[in-house]
């Protein structure tokens, strides 16, 4: 089921990266593409009814069974601060290109050709 | 005494330390640029002919640790990033003083040179994925380095296209994990060995695919390289020279065998190998007729040296997909690994004769102000030094005996006749023709013919330009007239890496 949001977030941020001119809005719609893959790699490690994986003197055998998997959760936080990096840099991007152009409007700033 | 985790310190330290220090003392970019990169380029220079070596970092054994692995093929990329990043430095100590914000430039410059080092070292997928990165993000920033409008709109072009490829090598490095539990690629090449050999897994089927999307994204393949004829014209002549050379070979062509050769691996057991290669191969070609086609057609001479970027990588590719095809088909080994060599030949030479052909093109910029083909021509009489530079380079990559070129590209031509791709073969053959054609018109447009306007004031550039020229222009010939004593000894074991996948997992995992 989650899975298949992943899916949805994944596929509108591809929409809006493919259909939208203005040049904000294809940087959001990187960033929501980026959050379905986070998404997808949480859900990767996810148990129902899991518990931290903290290990602690005394614990039970079937404790130890219901941990979740923490090395997606390593993953995420590591692509979360990669992603937040691209933004900054695509966002101070998108300023000089409104002050060269005084628009945010793609068609009218693209001039490269052939 | 274990230098592989130096060639990413190194270039990560200095990296930190040239804005740090550029406040007081002007020119540490210079100096400490120019000495990281010379002491990465004698390191790796130092390690051909080494014993493969896995570092465990901070004493972690794999599959748990993240291990650093150094074989041949590693070595392969590694001479080529450091070198071609030294003289790209050099290049730039004249070339870039009419850019503000010089220890900006070469603290990129470092990062990008510690995160291409870093992928061609890595041995965990992650840890690849973070390294990708690293080295993007530099490159991004330094297309748009002189932000004029062009330069801007390339960069973002590239930026965007850039991410979608990190978000689908993200979401197949997710998807391997799911399906294998680790992420030590010696391990998932292990798993997938043992418990896919015989059945098709449809989750690793849709991993490949984005892995493939990713790479060739990276590496500017047909039908992914709308981003390469932009970013690589609208950069300072030096970056031109690293995203051309080094920057697509090692992001996306390395990264594209070490995943498949060694993490998916090829042979008749595994159903879903045969699938890639003819993806491979597929790519290869349209890349080929494409580029070529669409080179000739320029008269921007850095846009025209973008194209053929385009067609020749696509050379190399078809070399690693023919030899893929048939270890895949379970064919003979020895052509598979006559079809490798040839692709990794072209890849070293291209690293050489691509960056000294944009070093020039920068030179000629530098001396006449302007990259235009119809007001450049009689560069020779003028320029000496670099007309000649050029010249060589041209050849060699127009594929004219006896230069480096014609023999990676015969190589590769063989190999893919004698395993039977007739056609393949013979499209191949034709656009070889064609790559002559565009580099006949550099020659006559810029190289010789009567001298225009533009070039007559142009004079020499000075011994830091040209020395790098010299230098790359030396490698070219090299190559081709001392293959058996240059050559052998850099290209054997790389060869030999990707052939035999099982090597490397007894060589991680001990």
């Amino acid at each position: 089921m989650v899975y298949f949001l992943c899916l949805v977030l994944m596929t509108m941020g591809l929409y809006c990266l493919v259909a939208k001119k203005n040049i904000v809005k294809k940087v959001l719609g990187i960033v929501i593409m980026d959050y379905a893959v986070n998404l997808y790699i949480i859900v990767v490690g996810y148990k129902t009814g899991g518990v931290a994986p903290v290990v602690e003197p005394g614990m039970s055998e079937g404790v130890l069974e219901r941990f979740v998997d923490p090395l997606p959760q390593a993953l995420v936080l590591t692509s979360i601060v990669i992603g937040l990096g691209v933004l900054a840099l695509m966002v101070s991007m998108c300023v000089r290109l409104y002050e060269k152009h005084g628009t945010f409007d793609m068609s009218a700033i693209s001039k490269l050709r052939g | 005494m274990n230098l592989v985790p130096l060639f990413v310190a190194i270039p990560l330290g200095m990296a930190f330390l040239i804005p740090l220090l550029g406040r007081w003392w002007k020119t540490s970019g210079e100096v400490l640029a120019t000495g990281g990169t010379a002491l990465l380029g004698i390191m790796s220079i130092m390690s051909i002919g080494a014993p493969a070596v896995v570092h465990h970092m901070g004493g972690w054994a794999p599959p748990v640790g993240i291990a650093m692995v150094s074989d041949g093929l590693s070595v392969l990329l590694l001479i080529a990033i450091n070198v071609v990043g030294f003289l790209a430095v050099l290049f730039s100590l004249k070339y870039m003083k009419a850019y503000t914000g010089l220890p900006k430039y070469y603290s990129l410059f470092m990062l990008m040179v510690a995160g291409m080092n870093g992928v061609v070292l890595s041995g965990d997928l992650f840890n690849l994925f973070v390294f990708l990165e690293i080295a993007s993000i530099a490159s991004y920033a330094l297309v748009a380095f002189g932000t004029d409008a062009d330069e801007l709109e390339a960069g973002f072009k590239y930026l965007i296209l850039g991410s979608v490829a990190s978000v689908m090598i993200l979401f197949a490095v997710g998807t391997v994990y799911a399906v294998t539990g680790s992420l030590n690629m010696a391990d998932v090449a292990r798993e997938i060995s043992l418990r896919f050999g015989r059945e098709m897994n449809p989750a690793l089927l849709l991993a490949a695919a984005m892995f493939m999307m990713g790479f060739s994204l990276k590496a500017a393949l047909v039908p992914f390289h709308a981003w390469l004829p932009d970013a690589h014209p609208s950069a300072p002549a030096p970056i031109s020279a690293m995203l051309s050379g080094v920057v697509i070979k090692s992001l996306g062509v390395y990264a594209m065998c070490r995943v498949f050769f060694h993490v998916f691996g090829f042979s008749p057991d595994l159903p879903g190998s045969l699938i890639i290669a003819n993806g491979m191969i597929a790519f290869s070609v349209l890349s080929i007729v494409v580029g070529g086609l669409l080179a000739i057609g320029q008269w921007d001479f850095k846009r025209l040296l973008a194209y053929s970027s385009i067609g020749q990588i696509g050379y190399v590719t078809l070399g690693l997909g023919v030899g893929a095809r048939v270890l895949a088909t379970g064919g003979m080994r020895s052509l598979a690994a006559l079809a490798i060599l040839g692709g990794l030949f072209h890849l070293i030479n291209h690293a050489a004769f691509k960056s000294l052909l944009f070093l020039s093109s920068g030179a000629i910029q530098h001396a006449t102000g302007t990259r235009d083909m119809k007001q450049l021509g009689g560069v020779r009489e003028k320029m000496p030094i670099t007309g000649a530079t050029t010249n060589l380079a041209a050849l060699s990559i127009a594929g004219v005996p006896p230069f480096s070129g014609f023999w990676s590209k015969l190589v590769i031509l063989v190999a893919t006749l004698q395993a039977g791709h007739y056609a393949v073969g013979g499209i191949a053959i034709a656009m070889a023709f064609v790559t002559l054609a565009y580099y006949v018109k550099v020659q006559r447009e810029v190289i010789f013919g009567g001298i225009k306007s533009a070039v007559e004031k142009a004079r020499e550039v000075p011994a830091v330009m040209y020395v790098p020229l010299v230098v790359l222009a030396v490698v070219c010939v090299g190559f081709g007239l001392l293959y058996p004593v240059v050559g052998y000894r850099i290209l054997e074991p790389a060869r030999d890496a990707l052939l035999n996948g099982a090597e490397y997992i007894k060589l991680v995992l001990g």
